[in-house]
């Protein structure tokens, strides 16, 4: 693989972990804009433990993505009391502080940058992202993933069938800025180097665009916006400086011909309606 | 010391204020987190910065600017919002923040990513009180922001126009119900909210000199963070929000640090949406919002 392949790939790798952690709690209806914010949490926190305390990569990473686990849970609960575009916006707060924090905090470098010693090759980053697309497969079959559903589609009813509706969102968001964080750290040890500016809102932001643009309605959604976000102005890069706005152009044009996004459930009933027609 | 910061809070307070308005036009009415308004809002400054350059006067150049912002906000209606009626709410989020990027990448290809110098129009003209150094474009700038505003809570609480808006906020089949002509409501907030943000974005560019192409990013999302801190779907709210937000932002700025901006001011928005969701001067939401 040469060099540019390989670096193009292992940013896909990074994006398909962000769009996951966008993902679950969208599974549940809640939309989280705060999502750099966790995965600064996962990258300063295991840089800190390998740096600092010399704690191997495979330890520090997990305990990164736990701490942002964890700070979703804690968050989550004060945060979760609040609904739809109140919430978006309780977690795109949260991501601004978070990243602010780290701006400010000089034990990791403050505003000038945190350089990370232990080294994580393009091979682990591959290894992971295709864990956790595994793991979030696994978690679309079970009935985590059905309950999860049910109180996106209407939490009353869900509540009223003894979903534990608010239990579910807490664990959504908790989950996914676990996730978040486990790919912040993972981004740490592969570029060496982290610095707060680079957790902003606009990474947040896009990471949801690729989620909603894939589409939220299956489990392979984000996976194929995450793919199409990161290939695609690669592919452009030949028009140079007209890239993005091409880019943006035909991604308003897209939604605005298929709102649902890019992967549809109705797209995989089609395929199984011909799949048995087929055989017989 | 401290006054003179007081004002400094203010006077950038009223640019947030204009663009709070334009985001609670968008969402208290349309039920849409417009992305796009910070784009627009950029677009004001570096259109009329371009007109300007080309050698329009300024007045001239503001409304072209004002215009082309309203044109580009009824694109964004018909492409971004009026194909996802009754789909997922936050699709139409995707394509305003399309409209977004693709704006900045417009102006980045026509003017470059430097920060460009606006023109001074009113050259070292300041009011002086008592130690106070208040320049007259910014308080032309506050007179003129509250003044907008002021006429728009007087048409949305006395007019005809301002019922039939109230209608759609409260519930959009009811308004459909009565009679209201919505297909033709809608296009005229967007016009309404553009020319806010926009306006907002030439304003900004006269009090501070400076446009870029990213100009609209930082201050956009200060404009949303101050619509919910006043509260959302409230006008009165977004000014109080606005000014709260913008000296927040200086005085921490000149007593802190630079850097702890972000950490004053959406730690605000944070503390706000846990303790008091509906904003500082907002109802209780009935319904389900986004």
């Amino acid at each position: 693989m040469s060099g540019y392949l390989t670096g193009v790939l292992v940013v896909l790798a990074f994006n398909v972990m962000a769009a996951y952690a966008v993902y679950l709690p969208l599974a549940a209806g809640q939309l989280n804009l705060g999502i750099a914010g966790f995965m600064a949490i996962g990258a300063y926190g295991s840089a800190f433990l390998t740096n600092e305390y010399m704690w191997p990569m495979w330890a520090a990473v997990p305990v990164g993505a736990l701490a942002a686990g964890l700070t979703g849970l804690l968050i989550g609960l004060p945060v979760l009391r609040t609904h739809g575009i109140y919430f978006a916006m309780a977690t795109f707060a949260l991501g601004q502080v978070i990243s602010a924090v780290f701006l400010n905090l000089e034990v990791v470098g403050g505003a000038a940058g945190y350089p990370v010693t232990d080294y994580a090759g393009p091979n682990v980053v591959f290894a992971a992202a295709a864990g956790v697309v595994l793991l979030m497969l696994y978690i679309s079959r079970t009935r985590f993933a059905l309950e999860l559903t049910a109180v996106k589609s209407d939490p009353t009813v869900a509540d009223l069938l003894g979903v534990p509706v608010r239990g579910m969102k807490v664990a959504a968001f908790a989950l996914g800025a676990m996730v978040a964080g486990f790919g912040g750290a993972l981004y740490a040890h592969h570029y060496n180097f982290v610095e707060a500016q680079h957790f902003n809102v606009l990474l947040s932001v896009f990471t949801v665009l690729y989620v909603l643009f894939g589409g939220t309605q299956t489990v392979w959604g984000p996976l194929v916006g995450a793919a199409f976000f990161t290939l695609v102005p690669e592919l452009l890069r030949a028009s140079d400086q007209w890239r993005y706005a091409v880019f943006a152009v035909f991604i308003i044009v897209f939604m605005a011909i298929r709102p649902q996004g890019l992967v549809t459930a109705a797209l995989f009933r089609q395929f199984r309606r011909r799949a048995p027609e087929a055989s017989s | 010391m401290v006054a003179q910061q007081i004002v400094n809070g203010l006077m950038l307070g009223a640019i947030y204020m204009l663009v709070a308005v334009a985001f609670t036009l968008a969402i208290g009415v349309l039920n849409f987190l417009n992305f796009s308004l910070p784009g627009l809002f950029m677009a004001g400054g570096m259109l009329a910065f371009g007109l300007m350059k080309a050698g329009w006067p300024f007045l001239l150049a503001a409304a072209g600017a004002l215009a082309a912002a309203a044109f580009i906000s009824l694109l964004v209606e018909r492409f971004a919002y009026r194909p996802m009626q009754g789909g997922d709410p936050e699709v139409p989020l995707v394509s305003s923040l399309g409209f977004l990027v693709l704006l900045e990448n417009l102006m980045l290809v026509q003017f470059g990513s430097d920060q460009q110098a606006f023109p001074a129009l009113l050259p070292d003209l300041n009011l002086r009180i008592g130690g106070l150094v208040i320049g007259y474009a910014q308080l032309a700038s506050l007179v003129l922001s509250l003044g907008i505003v002021a006429a728009l809570s007087f048409v949305l609480a006395k007019t005809a126009a301002g019922r039939r808006i109230r209608t759609v906020a409260e519930s959009r089949e009811t308004a459909l119900l009565m009679g209201i002509d919505i297909a033709r409501l809608v296009p005229q907030l967007f016009v309404a909210s553009a020319a806010l943000a926009a306006l907002a974005g030439i304003l900004f560019a006269v009090n501070y000199q400076q446009v870029s192409p990213f100009m609209g990013e930082g201050v956009g999302f200060k404009g949303v963070a101050a619509m919910i801190v006043g509260g959302m779907g409230s006008i009165w709210g977004a000014v109080l929000g606005g000014l709260l937000i913008g000296l927040a932002e200086v005085v921490s700025i000149s007593f802190i640090g630079a850097d702890v901006v972000n950490i004053t001011v959406y730690g605000l928005l944070l503390l706000i949406l846990i303790v008091r969701p509906q904003g500082l001067m907002g109802r209780a939401p009935s319904r389900e919002k986004l």
